[in-house]
């Protein structure tokens, strides 16, 4: 078996367009339009591109929360991608992910314990409350926050408590690979480099893979092993960090790296 | 050209205070906030969430929650002429006519119910009665801010619109009453690096022509380093460091600033791990 945890090929997710007055099929939005890419067992490779890209589709299609059209998925080795939504679930305990926004990616109605057991209840039905309950704080620790924090509401946190929760939800069914949503853009610096870190850290100590998401090329720069670029559905450039930033070829990527401003 | 500098300076804002009651808890949200701003100028204020930087720009005209919940007090100078105290229908006409505001996510701060058009003239219509056309001074002031079609954006609701676009009708909305300073809050946090350079270009173009000051609120240095001429740096309510954006962005003073600017990867320099805030500068949360 190869070192590639995933192994995309021409993935497309299409949306159907509207008809127009004469019933005419509309041509279909083409969200993500044949991609291919690898991500390699261990590593981070990092997604860019400008919102409507189609780099959040993509992260969503792996995990069927966005409707395949064509393409493959293929998970050590095994295509996840024509699966039904009920033959997927143990890749769902496999492959889990963290939204942008942790102001709504958390159920406000839920304390941090139920919602942090939720996934433990469905991908390990044979724990026991008190079972569920010890790792649940045992979770919180390995976000640095204190286990205390068990029988609180969303609400009570900052931003970026709520999103070490969200990772501590992620990281509750001991997931190999996870797709991170632009993680960190709605997080104030300080707290993005801290949030970082964090996941830095996790990486290193559960052996995690990641599918960085996000628009910031300077935090996908310093998390990533490999970079690609997105733009109108497709990958116009892939390759290292250096080489990504040192030497674009693709105007779309010179264009985005202009933008950046530079202090 | 750069308007010439007068004596008076256009905003002076002296020992702000921001205090919002909560049962009979007290919270002081900004503290001792003073600066001054001359015609043409960009100050920028920097700080992290919670750090007062919103609450005191929302403060010079007074756009908080009436007393008893929120008390307000200092001195606020619109070219000398005090704004603390005046009564609501005066400070209705300085909100959005000499100073208006535009927000961080375009998505809400705009109604869904109506047009873009309608929105535009209804603040014409509110401060310059004068304006005969209130149709063509919405095209013309759509067309400012460099909107193609602006006939068919008029007609169109927010949720038409894309996120780069809707923040172009708010700055549309905010300078068509020509509003001589300008407080943008986070303008382009909620906008991609490509979108953000264009709004960033927008501004700078409009400060250029029209000699307007901006009050520009931001947790960006990028943004801060190549667009604004002051700093301050906003530190649990109070301003703990400000000066010339050369000066603060070579040498930190304050170690908030320093620990903050140090805290932010940057392309091409890349570090094995960020640094963080350490626990005393850590705004407590």
């Amino acid at each position: 078996m190869s070192d590639n945890l995933l192994e995309v090929s021409d993935l497309s997710v299409h949306y159907p367009g509207r008809a127009n007055w004469f019933f005419q099929k509309a041509e279909p939005k083409k969200a993500v339009d044949g991609i291919s890419f690898v991500v390699p067992k261990g590593k981070t490779v990092g997604l860019v591109g400008e919102s409507g890209s189609g780099k959040t589709t993509t992260g969503r299609a792996i995990v069927k929360l966005a409707p395949l059209t064509a393409g493959k998925i293929l998970y050590q080795g095994v295509d996840i991608g024509i699966l039904s939504n009920s033959a997927f679930l143990p890749w769902r305990k496999k492959i889990q992910m963290i939204f942008q926004d942790p102001y709504n990616s958390l159920n406000p109605r839920a304390d941090i314990l139920s919602i942090l057991s939720e996934p433990l209840e469905i991908h390990f039905p044979q724990m026991t409350r008190e079972d569920r309950e010890v790792r649940c704080a045992e979770l919180l620790r390995s976000v640095q926050l204190p286990a205390e924090h068990l029988r609180r509401f969303p609400h009570e946190f900052s931003g970026g408590q709520r999103q070490r929760i969200g990772i501590a939800r992620a990281l509750a069914v001991q997931p190999e690979l996870i797709i991170c949503d632009e993680p960190v853009s709605a997080l104030d610096v300080s707290v993005q480099a801290e949030v970082v870190n964090l996941l830095q850290d996790l990486q290193e100590q559960f052996g995690l893979t990641y599918l960085f998401v996000a628009h910031d090329l300077a935090v996908v720069e310093h998390v990533s092993d490999h970079i690609l670029v997105m733009s109108k559905g497709r990958i116009v450039e892939q390759g290292t960090p250096s080489e990504i930033l040192g030497n674009p070829q693709h105007d779309y990527t010179k264009t985005l790296l202009a933008a950046v401003p530079r202090f | 050209m750069l308007p010439i500098m007068s004596a008076e300076p256009l905003l002076k804002v002296q020992d702000l205070c921001v205090t919002f009651r909560t049962g009979d808890r007290a919270t002081v949200a900004a503290q001792g906030v003073s600066y001054e701003l001359a015609a043409g100028e960009v100050l920028a204020i920097v700080g992290e969430s919670g750090s007062g930087k919103s609450v005191s720009a929302l403060a010079l005209t007074r756009l908080l929650p009436p007393e008893p919940s929120c008390s307000l007090s200092g001195s606020v100078q619109l070219s000398g002429v005090e704004l603390q105290g005046l009564p609501e229908d005066k400070l209705a006409k300085i909100r959005g006519g000499s100073i208006a505001y535009i927000f961080q996510e375009p998505g809400t701060s705009l109604n869904p119910v109506y047009t873009i058009g309608f929105q535009i003239g209804e603040a014409v219509a509110l401060h310059r009665p004068e304006v005969k056309d209130i149709k063509a001074e919405v095209i013309r002031s759509l067309a400012e801010v460099h909107i193609h079609d602006p006939e068919r954006v008029a007609n169109q609701y927010p949720h038409e619109l894309s996120g780069g676009m809707q923040q172009r009708a708010m700055i549309a909305m905010a300078l068509a009453c020509n509003p001589k300073i300008l407080v943008a809050d986070e303008p382009t946090t909620a906008l991609d690096v490509t979108i953000q350079k264009e709004i960033m270009d927008l501004l700078a173009r409009l400060r250029r022509e029209r000699g307007m000051s901006i009050v520009l609120i931001t947790h960006n240095f990028g943004i801060i380093a190549n667009f604004a001429d002051k700093v301050a740096v906003m530190w649990k309510g109070s301003i703990v460091e400000s000066g010339p954006v050369e000066q603060i962005m070579r040498i930190q003073s304050h170690p908030y600033t320093k620990a903050l600017i140090a805290c932010i990867p940057r392309l091409g320099q890349r570090r094995r791990r960020l640094t963080t805030l350490s626990d005393e500068l850590r705004v407590s949360r």
